[in-house]
């Protein structure tokens, strides 16, 4: 064990901000096994449900992406009662979708010296050092499985001439481990997960409920036993109960407005666990994604991610000199061409993880070298300035050595989505793109059995914390999602189950009538301050305020200066917003109000969280620590660790639970990609 | 730009809706057809009035959430260069001085629920009836166990690419699912692991089709014209030879 000796109070700067808890561990992996026989232990120690009894024991799955997805239709098939929820108004819409490139597997197919060893390796260093260990093998070990459970499902992932899986590169790493189906994976990979969804729904296993909203968290006596939820279309507000548990309600990138998430993505159903109990884990992780179309105006309503895949054809750069920036980029010389990303990272080129490249972008922009329409910015002390933000990513290259055909191939959908959002011809001339938010690593809490700090509430996918620390690498967020929903939960939920099964609670019960009251207050509450300003003009606010502050760059001087604005906004809130409509019905505006109501207090945690990290880490990039040459610069002395928030209460300090990280398989050192 | 704008508005429960005008002005040709929604929603409830319900998620043509019928075709296809979704078609398609009707897809299997938005349940039913092959989480071969033809892999993936978005429905006269429905039959009818329930499936997805109270094919076209990612019309002929294909065999007879 490594003893970390951190200080047992947060420092007199922040002592307004938070206060310092108890240390919290996971209990549930044998960490004094080798790292490879930790799993099979867990599968053998965990507690079992007899196959005829699981049909008397209820789950509640919300959320129904690859994590949720999986997981529901995986627990039907294990004969559990299973009640999945979902707001869409199908569960094949989940933004799982809409990710383009890829998803890992240590197959080693290429023959490339893959292993399940080296994909742990790569992952757990992607995440800059902020991982836990044990989670992040089992990944690994179950990432090959995945692979032959899709393939079985009809998944038609890309396939060579004999007929074998094809694979390709992806950033962070220098094997060949990224299964795709084009640029539409995700979609490919949801729609299997809906199918044996819709086939457990056909055989009674499963009760979907679409467009069904998580307002709330039923606790009783210190354990989760159920949700409540709003009927999206007559807006009734009803109660689920069960025997456990499961959240697989996806990330919370949509605090910043501009997003690459779906509209309707949020925070709502973790933060309600967090407000019960739950702990929030590294909430200020954020993945900000180098490739994405830039914004072109006040009104857009989400960014548009170019898959990370083309970066393994595509090259990076900028102009050398600023007065070139606004030319024909066909016209600009190779000589007077900085392919910035080749030049600083020769190793690994323009396939350096996310969070490096997104920097970069930013920095070769704030150097004045950016390319795209001059737009002006304010920057934190209110002065104006214009900038350019936007690099090239040419595909000459490419094009002149597989041909235009070749590149249709491998990226044709992704080069006629750009044409069409930008109308731009990428064959033609360089795409133009610029980093955006895109996935946060950040989330709740969960042990190794992907069990939050409320006993029977889990934890899946995006929206836990566990796998990927400071920095996701690109085709592990489908990995992870599936890994959970298929192989982790169905082998760990049971361990609960086993001596945790009372059955439904009834309507009449305290813990149920209460937590529906709170639910239609909340509701009422909102209803009832009729303003004069939209809820969007707040989010938008709120997305400007993160942006600038919790975004690609945070100091100690901006983390405070948001934290302020956004109680301010939040105050503001209250007095002028205008809900439109009223509660019994179709709503879409109290929908968005309601997240965003959430949305408010997990911007204020990011921003306490990235106060407290004095380090930088991955996508956690504080600008008083860095190295000489700008890269992120860790303290594994005092910040080796996994903050942990525990909720106290409106307009109380959260309390901090660090849990220590320990690196027993690999050796914890600074990241180089050069 | 200046539009002017024809919404379907319709009240959650009611019968009948109607066409209500709507001026908007500052539109930049640079919006999504949806961001230009947003906009008037924005200006409708800064007037007091309650903004106009439609469907969208990602917004950006894959989730399948997203479709209006824009001046008669299904995600706006008559007013588009390129097949589209209605998140994905931009302002620039339209002129300064417009007049654009916006209506919710209208065939009687999807009611509407208010606004523009309809209730497309039906097809999650239709995949409820067959459209997966059964395999237990954990019971799968390795991956290469089976190789896969590579152009019928690709046929395989030209039809998985089907967003269950409904176009194809608003755009039948005979509000026909023929082409969602063959897309999922194609799909999985050109893989090795779709064979051993292929003609089961078949009966099964159709008998759901027509009970949904969808209508039958007459080889119009409309519903691959509109069609967001292509499907062609071809996937309904595979959709007919397998049924009738289906008929001579047993139940449980692939391949």
């Amino acid at each position: 064990m490594v003893d970390t000796k951190l200080p047992n109070a947060a420092p007199a700067t922040d002592a307004d901000y938070y206060t310092v808890g108890a240390e919290i561990h996971d209990a549930k992996a044998n960490t004094t096994l080798p790292i490879e026989r930790v799993w099979p232990d867990r599968q053998f120690t965990a507690k079992l449900v007899n196959p005829a009894n699981r049909r008397k024991i209820t789950i509640i799955v919300v959320g129904t992406g690859l994590a949720g997805g999986a997981a529901a239709a995986s627990l039907g098939e294990a004969g559990y009662n299973v009640l999945n929820f979902c707001y869409q108004d199908s569960p094949r819409r989940a933004h799982s979708i809409a990710a383009q490139g890829g998803i890992n597997a240590a197959k080693n197919y290429k023959n490339d010296n893959d292993s399940t060893f080296r994909l742990f390796y790569d992952t757990v260093k992607g995440g800059d050092y902020r991982a836990r260990e044990t989670n992040v093998y089992r990944l690994a070990e179950v990432s090959a499985n995945i692979i032959d459970q899709c393939v079985a499902q009809g998944v038609p992932f890309a396939r060579e001439y004999g007929g074998l899986l094809d694979t390709r590169s992806f950033g962070g790493v220098q094997v060949q481990r990224t299964f795709y189906a084009r640029g539409q994976t995700g979609q490919q990979l949801l729609i299997g997960a809906y199918q044996a969804l819709e086939r457990q729904v056909a055989e009674g296993t499963v009760q979907m409920f679409t467009r069904h909203e998580m307002l709330e968290l039923i606790v009783k006596d210190g354990r989760a036993r159920g949700i409540v939820t709003r009927d999206m279309v007559t807006g009734e507000v009803e109660a689920y109960t069960a025997d456990a548990v499961v959240l697989a309600t996806g990330g919370y990138g949509n605090v910043f407005f501009l997003s690459t998430n779906a509209m309707g993505c949020n925070v709502t159903a973790g933060w309600r666990a967090h407000r019960k109990g739950a702990y929030f884990g590294n909430p200020c992780y954020t993945q900000i994604h180098p490739t994405c179309i830039p914004v072109h105006g006040d009104n857009q309503s989400k960014l548009t991610l170019m898959s990370e895949s083309l970066r393994n054809d595509g090259r990076i750069w900028v102009p050398k000199k600023a007065e070139d920036c606004d030319k024909d980029p066909r016209k600009i010389a190779e000589a007077d061409r900085d392919y910035y990303l080749e030049r600083i990272y020769p190793a690994f080129g323009n396939l350096v993880p996310r969070d490096i490249a997104s920097r970069q972008a930013k920095n070769m922009c704030d150097e004045g070298r950016g390319v795209g329409p001059l737009v002006t910015e304010v920057d934190q002390n209110g002065n104006e300035r214009q900038v350019r933000r936007g690099v090239y990513l040419d595909f000459s290259d490419a094009i002149s050595r597989l041909g235009k055909h070749g590149v249709e191939v491998k990226y044709g959908n992704l080069f006629d989505m750009y044409k069409q959002i930008t109308a731009e011809d990428p064959y033609e001339v360089p795409m133009r793109i610029y980093p955006a938010v895109h996935y946060t690593m950040g989330g709740v809490w969960v042990d190794y059995d992907l069990e939050t700090t409320i006993p029977g509430l889990f934890c899946a996918g995006e929206a836990n914390f566990s796998d990927h620390g400071a920095n996701r690498l690109g085709a592990s967020a489908l990995m992870q999602g599936l890994a959970d929903g298929y192989f982790v939960l169905p082998n760990t939920i049971n361990d609960y189950l086993a001596t945790h099964h009372e059955g439904q609670l009834p309507a009449d019960d305290p813990a149920v009538v209460d937590a529906v009251a709170q639910t239609n207050a909340r509701i009422k509450k909102l209803l009832s301050v009729k303003g004069s300003r939209t809820v969007d003009s707040f989010h938008k606010e709120l997305g400007h305020i993160m942006w600038e502050y919790c975004g690609m760059a945070r100091s100690d001087a901006g983390l405070r200066k948001a934290i302020r604005l956004i109680r301010e906004l939040k105050a503001d809130f209250w007095k002028n917003v205008n809900v439109t409509g009223v509660a019994e019905d179709l709503n879409q505006t109290l929908e968005r109000a309601g997240r965003l109501v959430d949305f408010f207090e997990l911007g204020e945690l990011m921003c306490i969280d990235a106060l407290h990290r004095r380090e930088s880490c991955g996508g956690h990039f504080r600008v008083e620590h860095q190295t000489e040459e700008g890269e992120a610069l860790r303290h594994d002395d005092e910040f080796a660790y996994v903050a942990a928030w525990e909720w106290t209460g409106e307009g109380t300090k959260p309390v901090l639970h660090r849990e220590p990280l320990v690196y027993k398989a690999i050796e914890l050192k600074q990241r180089s990609y050069k | 730009m200046k539009l002017t704008l024809r919404v379907w508005r319709q009240a959650r429960g009611a019968q009948q809706g109607k066409l209500v005008d709507y001026k908007i002005d500052n539109v930049s040709e640079d919006m999504s057809f949806l961001e230009m929604l947003d906009m008037l929603n924005e200006e409708l409830t800064v007037a007091g009035e309650e903004p106009v319900a439609f469907d969208s998620d990602c917004r950006e043509g894959i989730c399948g959430q997203c479709g209006v019928v824009i001046n008669g075709t299904a995600h706006g296809r008559g007013n588009s260069p390129v097949p589209t979704t209605t998140c994905q078609l931009h302002m620039r398609s339209f002129s300064d001085g417009d007049t654009i009707t916006v209506e919710p897809w209208k065939a009687e299997p999807f009611p509407v629920l208010k606004d523009l938005m309809v209730d497309r349940s039906a097809f999650d039913r239709i995949i409820q009836a067959g459209g997966f092959i059964s395999v237990n989480t954990g019971s799968a071969p390795d991956a290469h166990a089976t190789p896969a033809p590579k152009l019928r892999s690709d046929r395989a993936f030209d039809n998985a690419t089907c967003i269950g978005c409904g176009a194809c429905v608003a755009a039948c006269p005979n509000a026909s699912a023929m082409l969602f429905t063959g897309a999922k039959i194609t799909h999985l009818a050109n893989l090795p692991q779709g064979q051993p329930e292929r003609y089961l499936r078949i009966k099964n997805m159709v008998a759901q089709h027509d009970a949904e109270g969808f209508g039958n094919c007459t080889n119009i076209g409309e519903c691959s014209a509109v069609c967001p990612k292509g499907i062609p019309l071809e996937s309904i002929s595979q959709l007919n030879r397998d049924l009738i294909s289906s008929l001579f065999r047993k139940d449980g007879f692939g391949g």
